[in-house]
């Protein structure tokens, strides 16, 4: 969720009145200043000088990431540009029970890559070399700094590229985009990350570099890698990346379409998903949101649309002018008032940009908002839609909807004047009150902007202490002293001992003789 | 020192102007600065815009220092943090003024960012923030004052031309000797030498420049300090170009420098001085419009509603000629093309100036105009909105950073393959081009009139530099 403005407020339970520094989520600047001076001089030993950073004006700049609700300034970062020096970092880190947190490039918008005041930042930002394009293979062997539109820009030349596109794809990096295991737009034809890592090196939280996957379809044994994607940071660290690249389509067809109500847009979806037809995308605006990206961008969507659908075909030309008429009879057929469809490069981008630009856009509509991420089943949408109307109709605050329809993943912006007394607040409950319409219609609490600080809290709405439990024991199989990105994630830390501490008994359920410990 | 046109020896630094900066208010205290705030109470930089940035990272990968060094401090966003702990009271370190003045002001950001947020005000504010609190180490301070001693002056310019390198200038006090400033001015002054057409063909321009035919507008012609000395070609070609298009050229005599140097290294007070006396020269001139055809000119000749907003007397005057300015490119484009074009059989790569591109917002109209060439061929360069290091004086002052974007830049262009190099500012054109000639690429270099020109005189494109 993010904030425009630097306000202080946020979504979720977090109490307001107990900053970010004293939760337990962030550290005590003061309990580990021996620890930091060890690992300081062990960086300084093994990275340029401009690869630690210990000024505090210089620190104070990556006190916070795509979420500047929360700030922590951390005791020390550092930039390594190489796998070695990383490891050496996080061994230090581990031989003085320093806490430690990875940042790619800090776009992230669930505070997931907050630093520790008692740690050490991690920052990948310097590594960012594409090591290895494997056309044959459709395959890339990327450093984890390397940012995820670079990707497809280094291969679109030889007729690839690659899949998810976060609407942060400009900037996020592929190894923020494993850690968060990101969507985006075209994830619903293609998948997630999630589907298009094959391979990671990754430095475990004891400072050991180790292979997860490969440049091989499969890897026999347990499915390591799929535990690392989507981990957050809580892993480990991962310093390679061996990505899929998938061929560039031979036709795409962009359309535009303007509807009265999102009830309908809605309903156009689940028709077209209904009848068999996987587009590259389908995305959905509602009034408030097309306003705000006609201020940002003048993206000239269809006057007077309540929602408006984004729809991308892509495929084999014969395939793709087949569904295309299709789609446009559902549409039509589900009150569609005008269907656009992009005739140009030019066309096309300018119909993404209006989407893309939606977060940042709302700007502009009102000083400050929250963006929520949750899921919902998408038969579920025309249901959820209604009741989040009903919820900002009876609170007076007003939500923008953009979002992935094709999957269910819903963006509601939740905006508010914080110059007002109260308004805050009620934003927050709305917020979260969406949160709760997610889970009560058997969806999720994120569906790609993850968890990290912001939604830890409520992971137990979601999961029983028993499944928390069992999420923790696989952590603590990777990161016993729990030092990598603690705080992030679970409410609050459990078991492995106190963080980050050493672990001083058994996990419960394995003095129950319920679990094994790795 | 005798000129070759005759001119008299210029005596250079450093008692005459600045008149501001940071010898005009003194020095910083010392053992002070740990307490005191980053910025005083005038014009600080405006916690709303800083307000307005939503830690999204969008201008990042734009960002020339982000992507050379890949650290937030020297990012646009981290800038802007930094912005905003100096308004929260903490102190103007040397370290927080190191990534200030990294910043090259290329406003790269500025297009960017979809949240609108307003970086070239910030860092506008505070430079002069920063020229009024922070000492400069000596050698540093040196060459600013060297730097703003000569480059706004046509006269002293003029001076540094033909045979009398930097070297062999003498009016230079032994202060600056020391200081190793010349070493730090003399590639830059040797880059212009190289690429400037010899002394004979300057060509004087009149103060009338009549429109061929049918007279469609009457316009105020920037000459400029760099362009007019070193690239003389460039401001004949605009006149003549702008004749050929219908247009009444009238070119004031006495106009000296926009101060476009002086306002984007926070140089207020002297930026304000030059303001005046442009406004006043082009008034005199009384014209409606006023072109310019070097990018960082017309960007800040935009600015001076702002600048001037302050000075009662000024400000309205300051408003009606900064909305009066327009790029010779986006005026040709806003008149539309009458003149006709022979063609130019040539392939050209378009390289966007980062004070017409993202200060203007001007990149359509060249490329639109170039494309109206018969024959010519234009090609696009690849990671077209990073900064080539020019930025104005930033690459006499950082010269190491400066030649790998200039490097980064060079190897973009190369791969084009195009024969021609062309871009609408003086400094792009000097820095790529000693770029690419380390690198050993043959390409042409001309500025995009010249390319017009060449077309409606039915000529070849005679450009500059290494092709010469
Ligand atoms: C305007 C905007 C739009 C966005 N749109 C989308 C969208 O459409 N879809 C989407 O999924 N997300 C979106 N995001 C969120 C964000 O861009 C993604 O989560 C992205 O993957 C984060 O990448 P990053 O490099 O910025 O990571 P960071 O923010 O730096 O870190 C994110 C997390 O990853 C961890 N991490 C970083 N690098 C590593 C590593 N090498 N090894 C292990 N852990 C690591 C960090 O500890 C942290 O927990 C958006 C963000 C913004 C600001
Ligand atoms: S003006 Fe240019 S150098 Fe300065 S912060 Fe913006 S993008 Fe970076
Ligand atoms: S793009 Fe704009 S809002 Fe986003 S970080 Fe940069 S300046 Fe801030």
């Amino acid at each position: 969720m993010s904030v425009t403005h630097g306000t202080t407020t946020t979504a979720g339970p977090v109490p307001g009145d107990t900053p970010p520094e004293a939760t337990s989520a962030t550290g005590d600047a003061h309990r580990h200043s021996a620890g930091i001076e060890a690992v300081g001089r062990v960086a300084r030993a093994v990275l340029p000088v401009t690869g630690v950073l210990s000024d505090p004006t210089q620190l104070r700049t990556y006190e916070c990431d795509g979420l500047a609700h929360y700030r922590v300034t951390p005791a020390l970062v550092v930039l390594p540009e190489t796998t070695e020096q990383l490891a050496a970092v996080v061994r230090a880190c581990a031989a003085h029970g320093v806490p430690f947190v990875a940042r790619g490039s800090g776009t992230g918008l669930s505070g997931g890559a907050l630093p520790r005041a008692d740690g050490v930042l991690v920052v990948t930002s310097r590594m960012r070399t594409i090591r290895e394009v494997r056309r044959a293979d459709q395959r890339a062997v990327v450093e984890p700094g390397v940012i995820n539109l670079a990707v497809t820009r280094a291969v679109t030349g030889e007729g690839y590229y690659y899949a998810p596109d976060p609407s942060s794809q400009q900037i996020c990096s592929i190894g923020g985009n494993l850690a968060e295991n990101s969507g985006g737009a075209h994830c619903l034809k293609y998948g997630f990350t999630s589907n298009h890592v094959l391979g990671a090196e990754l430095v475990t939280p004891q400072g050991d570099v180790v292979a997860l996957g490969g440049l091989a379809p499969d890897s026999p044994g347990y499915d390591l890698l799929g535990t690392v994607v989507g981990s957050e940071g809580t892993l480990g660290i991962a310093t390679t990346a061996v990505v899929r690249l998938v061929r560039l389509p031979e036709e795409v067809r962009t359309l535009l379409v303007g509807f009265r109500s999102t009830d309908d847009a809605g309903a156009a979806t689940s028709a077209i998903i209904g009848a068999g037809i996987v587009p590259a995308a389908i995305e959905m605006m509602d009034a408030l949101a097309i306003e705000a990206a006609e201020a940002a961008v003048h993206c000239d969507y269809p006057a007077g649309a309540g929602a408006v659908l984004v729809i991308e075909l892509d495929g084999a030309a014969v395939e793709v002018e087949h569904e295309y008429a299709q789609v446009e009879r559902f549409c039509t057929e589900h009150g569609a008032f005008e269907l656009r469809p992009a005739t140009d490069a030019a066309e096309r981008a300018l119909i993404w940009k209006g989407r893309k630009s939606a977060f940042a856009a709302v700007g502009r509509i009102s000083p400050d908002y929250i963006v929520q991420d949750g899921v919902i089943p998408r038969t579920a949408l025309p249901e959820v839609l209604r009741a989040i109307a009903e919820l900002s109709s009876s609170s007076g605050v007003r939500v923008a909807n953009v979002f992935h329809a094709g999957d269910g993943n819903l963006h509601p912006l939740v905006l508010f004047d914080d110059a007002q007394p109260g308004a805050g607040k009620a934003a927050e409950q709305v917020s979260g009150a969406i949160l709760d319409l997610c889970i009560n219609h058997g969806g999720s609490i994120t569906g790609e902007h993850g968890v990290g600080v912001d939604k830890a809290a409520y992971m137990p709405r979601m999961f029983s202490d028993d499944d928390l439990d069992t999420m923790q024991l696989v952590r603590c199989a990777f990161d016993p002293d729990g030092i990598s990105n603690p705080g992030k994630l679970f409410p609050t830390p459990r078991l492995c001992g106190e963080v980050p501490g050493k672990r001083k008994h058994a996990h419960p359920l394995v003095e129950a003789g319920l679990a094994d410990a790795f | 020192m005798v000129h070759s046109t005759g001119e008299t020896r210029q005596q250079l630094p450093p008692e005459e102007p600045p008149g501001t900066g940071a010898q005009a208010h003194g020095p910083v205290p010392v053992g002070t600065p740990a307490v005191r705030p980053a910025f005083d109470t005038e014009h600080p930089p405006s916690a709303a815009l800083i307000g307005d940035c939503v830690h999204c990272g969008f201008c990042l990968p734009t960002c020339p220092t982000y992507t050379l060094w890949g650290e937030e401090m020297d990012s646009p966003r981290g800038r802007i943090d930094l912005m905003k702990a100096g308004l929260e009271g903490a102190p103007l370190s040397d370290t927080m003024v190191q990534h200030f003045d990294a910043c090259l002001g290329c406003m790269a950001c500025v297009t960017a960012c979809p949240s609108g947020v307003q970086y070239d005000e910030l860092i506008e504010a505070t430079r002069v923030q920063v020229e009024r609190h922070h000492q400069r180490p000596a050698g540093q301070r040196a060459l600013r004052a060297a730097i703003f001693a000569l480059f706004p002056y046509k006269r002293r310019l003029r001076a540094m031309r033909g045979p009398l390198r930097a070297y062999q200038a003498s009016g230079l006090s032994g202060m600056l000797r020391r200081s190793k400033v010349l070493d730090r001015l003399a590639p830059t002054l040797a880059a212009m030498e190289a690429l400037a057409p010899p002394l004979e063909r300057r060509e004087k321009l009149p103060e009338r420049v009549p429109a061929v035919g049918q007279r469609r507008a009457v316009v105020g012609m920037l000459t400029g300090c760099v362009q007019g000395e070193f690239f003389p070609a460039v401001n004949a070609a605009t006149a003549r170009v702008l004749a050929a298009e219908g247009c009444d050229v009238l070119i004031p005599r006495r106009q000296g420098c926009c101060g476009a140097l002086s306002v984007h290294n926070g140089r207020q007070e002297e930026a304000e001085r030059f303001a005046r006396a442009t406004v006043d020269a082009f008034e005199r001139a009384g014209v409606q419009t006023v072109v310019v055809n070097a990018a960082g000119c017309g960007s800040s000749m935009k600015e001076y509603a702002d600048l001037l907003a302050d000075d009662p007397a000024y400000a309205e005057r300051a408003a009606r000629f900064a909305a009066s300015v327009r790029d010779v490119s986006e005026l040709l484009a806003e008149l539309g093309t009458v003149a006709p074009r022979h063609p130019v059989d040539m392939t050209v790569a378009y390289h966007d100036a980062c004070h017409l591109a993202h200060a203007q917002g001007v990149r359509a109209q060249p490329r639109a105009l170039l494309r109206e060439i018969p024959g010519l061929q234009l090609r696009e360069i690849a990671d077209p909105e990073i900064c080539c290091g020019s930025a104005g004086i930033w690459n006499v002052l950082n010269p190491e950073p400066a030649r790998e974007l200039g490097d980064r830049k060079a190897r973009t262009i190369a791969d084009t393959g195009a024969e021609l190099l062309v871009t609408a500012n003086p400094g792009c054109l000097m820095q790529v081009a000693s770029s690419l000639e380390r690198q050993g690429t043959r390409i042409g270099l001309a500025h995009t009139v010249e390319v017009l020109d060449a077309s409606i005189r039915g000529i070849p494109v005679r450009g500059l530099g290494i092709q010469r």
